[in-house]
């Protein structure tokens, strides 16, 4: 019992919350086409991806911020952040770990992340993503010998261009919305996967996303394809130290699943959520969109969100492949201060699609939680079914939650099912478990782990151990 | 469009002798309506429906002048037969008749309201359209503890005589405490291509009861809107059952303020759509205080490329504990064609509530079919039982058996 009480004080704080004083390369602050040119030549990219980014660039000039969205923020200055940032070591890429910079290895300690691959047992291959460059990819060489490729999208563009120029926008295009597009112009690093014919994936692969330099968006971009047949389990962690100030973070990710082919995505969001006032923290608008391309494809999005001061994404699947599948798993938690408008969206095109969506979302404090979804059957989506369920959770009556599913269905074969759920832990449970010897706070997160069990259960093992604990933390104080 | 407005407004001020403070509550409508125009889909409320493309496509230009001054002859032959009530008759827009005749005179007071102003939070343009054109308003209060012995039907005629036109009815309720009221509103229309635009208030003082059916059956090219808005006080019950049906485009929408404990509010709908028609129905419910109570059930039936649509949403204030809103919309599509769009939405501040909303929409069930099949039915006979159980289960909602088997008659459905 006293062990226990002292795991959670010893978590009860954003234990991630350190900064790592490092020497940085940055950038000239703003937003500008000289900024753009900067980054595609630090990068050493080739002549294609700068037009890439400045076409991007061009359109976002012509676009609108949204503010549609249920959590309102101060306007962001797009001319004040700096679009790149890598610590000065990086500047001449380390060839092994050995050469990599203690500093960067002990912060990746810290954050329980050893890069070095004997410390690993568990066989999870990590991309370590700093700022706005990859520092490390762990255990590249056993997944080359299967065919696959992992490593920093940097690198992917310039040694495997042919893939990267076929799929990069292919799902978010150039010309989706404002956030996406910035996102295209400026995107400085993160992860590339590329899973052969046939291939299972043997590990899971996993990015570690980390943002430590101040007043810097970070902007990273994952492609994910999944060949023929294939097979791949993807993981995504997330942590920013704290800071008064609020931090965008505006990634896209991008899923590819062509014919049989299966992609798995693990979210688990962790950035600063500010602090009990409200104060700094980051705003996470993401992008992520899974196209199953080929046919019998399935995407699968699972995500744990109990950080970052604003959350606003819809991880979406297209199920355009004839019998592909979407998957939405999704738990939110929201405490104090901190505001989330998230779901999904399934968009059917192909025949005999399937989707499920589970989403479950928890707010206490002052917080506020939206869930937004929209399921979308098209009128060639003949025999498509959906299931959606989105369950809320009240902890007292300063907080919100809300549920706003739009549902379009133009095809009489294709069924959609949808409900929703908003109660509060009953007293009668909350009596029953303290009366089994369990304090008031216990019985919560009992209560609160059983809510969400349903999407705990499709984390990768050592991911649900992580996130129940991590369900339980970010409760923590709000009962009573 | 906007000359247009201009023109058949200073026409109605010509002819009409309107006082001056009338008159300046008009304009300034008027104005705040030029600026909005029509809504349209980018207005998140009519995503679903955009009305000025639907005006523009099945109206074109439309004009907003109607001669009032000559009266238009009551057509007798419409009224409902075997239910004694009383009337509100509107022809083409224009009050014909107002008739209390079942009723104790000095219960039911009539007042003359044009000069003042609607003003609904639903923010949309067609309140303003609504306040710069209504031509006669009317106040009806139902005194304390008065109970109508009779229901009262609202017959919407329109006749041939128009044709493009805009027509603004408005009328106000009070339903004072104890009291209650049943009204019908009947469309019936044999005109063509006129967009309808009507408000009412309801205001719901301690105990009332208001029972509100609007029936819009008869096929009809016409195209609709109406607004309810309900404010509910103490103890009072509203019941609100919609039978969308008959006209081209059909949106209604129902706002309901709970404003008072042990209140509740009941909407029922049904779509029953062919052809290329396109309905929508809107709820809203506000639980506003403590111990209150709503209930939605939407079902829908949409054959050949009809579209229908249903937004609803349940509101719960941060004070408003001990909340029960449900909420459940079903479809049956019958044809590739047709379409089913839902917007169910839930937007809660208090913790100590139990809401829930459902929605499914599909085909009809093949193992029911095949089951009714094989015990003899053919394929037709089947699909009728089968669609007729799907909407009896919102008729059986009505709680006064009289209109109850008025509207079943009307629609024709068995038990």
């Amino acid at each position: 019992m006293e062990n226990r009480q002292k795991e959670i004080d010893k978590l009860k704080d954003y234990k991630y919350g350190f900064s790592t004083e490092i020497e940085n390369t940055r950038a000239p602050k703003g937003l500008n086409k000289d900024v753009i040119k900067f980054i595609s030549n630090i990068k050493k990219e080739p002549q294609w991806m700068l037009d890439f980014r400045l076409k991007a660039f061009e359109r976002f000039k012509q676009l609108k911020e949204p503010d549609w969205q249920k959590p309102k923020y101060p306007k962001i200055d797009y001319q004040d952040l700096y679009y790149y940032s890598a610590p000065k070591s990086m500047d001449d890429k380390p060839k092994s770990l050995d050469e990599l910079d203690p500093k960067l290895l002990e912060t990746y300690k810290k954050l329980g992340i050893p890069l070095q691959e004997q410390a690993r047992l568990n066989g999870i291959a990590v991309d370590a993503v700093f700022d706005s460059v990859s520092v490390a990819t762990t255990f590249r060489e056993e997944l080359i010998k299967q065919g696959i490729i992992f490593c920093p999208i940097s690198e992917a563009i310039q040694k495997h261009p042919e893939l990267v120029k076929k799929y990069l926008g292919s799902v978010i295009p150039l010309t989706d919305h404002f956030f996406a597009t910035l996102n295209s112009a400026v995107f400085t690093d993160g992860s590339f996967v590329y899973i052969p014919e046939g291939v299972r994936c043997p590990m899971e692969l996993s990015t570690y996303f980390r943002i430590n330099a101040s007043n810097t968006g970070q902007f990273e971009r994952t492609l994910i394809i999944a060949d023929k047949g294939s097979y791949v389990s993807y993981l995504e962690g997330c942590t920013a130290p704290m800071r008064d100030e609020n931090q965008l973070h505006a990634a896209n990710v991008e899923l590819v699943a062509l014919d049989d082919a299966e992609i798995k995505y693990s979210t688990v969001q962790n950035w600063y959520p500010g602090d009990k006032d409200g104060k700094g923290g980051i705003y996470n608008f993401v992008t992520k969109r899974g196209l199953c391309k080929g046919k019998n494809s399935k995407i699968s999005w699972t995500q744990v969100e109990t950080g970052s001061a604003i959350t606003w994404k819809y991880p979406s699947c297209i199920l355009k492949g004839d019998n592909s599948v979407g998957e939405f798993y999704s738990i939110a938690i929201t405490n104090n201060h901190q505001k989330a408008d998230t779901g999904t969206k399934m968009i059917h095109l192909g025949k005999n699609t399937k989707s499920k969506i589970i989403s479950k979302g928890i707010s206490a404090g002052f917080s506020d939680m939206t869930y937004r979804g929209l399921v979308d059957i098209s009128s060639k989506a003949s025999n498509s079914n959906n299931y959606t369920q989105c369950d809320s959770l009240l902890m007292g009556n300063k907080c919100g939650a809300h549920t706003v599913p739009y549902i379009k269905n133009k095809n009489s074969e294709s069924n959609i099912a949808h409900e929703a759920t908003t109660s509060k832990i009953s007293e009668e449970q909350l009596h029953y478990c303290q009366q089994r010897g369990l304090s008031a706070e216990e019985a919560v997160g009992l209560i609160v782990n059983g809510f969400c069990k349903e999407v705990l259960q499709q984390l990768p093992m050592e991911f649900a151990v992580e996130a129940q604990k991590l369900v339980g933390i970010s409760l923590e104080g709000s009962v009573g | 469009m906007k000359e247009q407005l201009q023109k058949d407004f200073d026409n109605i001020i010509k002819n009409l002798s309107l006082s001056q403070k009338d008159i300046e509550i008009k304009k300034f409508s008027l104005d705040n309506f030029i600026n909005k125009g029509f809504p349209n889909r980018k207005e998140e409320d009519w995503k679903f429906s955009d009305l000025n493309q639907i005006i523009k496509k099945n109206i074109g230009e439309l004009s907003f002048y109607n001669d009032y001054t000559s009266t238009n002859k009551v057509d007798t032959s419409v009224f409902v037969d075997g239910l004694e009530h009383n009337k509100i008759v509107f022809i083409n827009g224009r009050i014909e008749k107002i008739d209390f005749d079942y009723e104790k005179k000095d219960q039911i007071e009539i007042i003359d309201q044009s000069e003042t102003i609607n003003k609904f939070d639903n923010n949309n343009s067609l309140s303003d359209l609504n306040n710069a054109f209504t031509n006669k308003s009317f106040k009806i209060v139902i005194k304390n503890s008065y109970k109508l012995s009779k229901p009262l039907i609202i017959y919407h005629t329109t006749n041939s005589k128009i044709w493009s036109k805009n027509i603004n009815l408005k009328l106000d309720f009070e339903l004072q405490e104890d009291s209650s009221l049943r009204l019908i509103d009947l469309f019936n229309d044999t005109s063509e291509k006129n967009f309808l635009n009507i408000f009412y208030n309801f205001d719901l003082k301690e105990n009332a009861i208001l029972k509100n059916y609007k029936v819009d059956k008869l096929e009809n090219k016409n195209i609709k809107y109406s607004f309810n808005n309900i404010e509910q006080n103490k103890n009072t019950i509203s019941e609100t059952f919609i039978l969308s049906s008959g006209s081209n485009f059909f949106k209604s929408e129902i706002n309901c303020n709970l404003k008072g404990e042990h209140s509740s509010a009941f909407v029922n709908g049904i779509f029953s759509l062919d052809k290329n028609k396109h309905h929508e129905i809107r709820t809203i419910v506000n639980h506003l205080t403590e111990n209150t109570k709503s209930y939605q059930l939407i079902k829908s039936v949409l054959e050949d490329s009809s579209k229908a649509a249903y937004q609803g949403k349940i509101f719960v204030n941060s004070i408003a504990q001990k909340t029960d809103g449900y909420q459940l919309s079903k479809a049956i599509l019958l044809n590739k064609d047709s379409e089913f769009n839902a917007k169910p939405e839930l937007e809660i501040y208090a913790d100590d509530v139990k809401c829930s909303h459902g929605s499914a929409s599909g085909s009809l069930n093949e193992d029911s079919i095949f089951y009714l099949m094989s015990r003899g039915l053919n394929y037709n006979q089947a699909r009728e039982l089968l669609i007729n159980g799907f909407l009896l289960d919102v008729v059986e909602k009505i709680t006064d058996s009289e209109i109850k088997n008025l509207i079943k008659n009307m629609i024709g459905i068995k038990e």
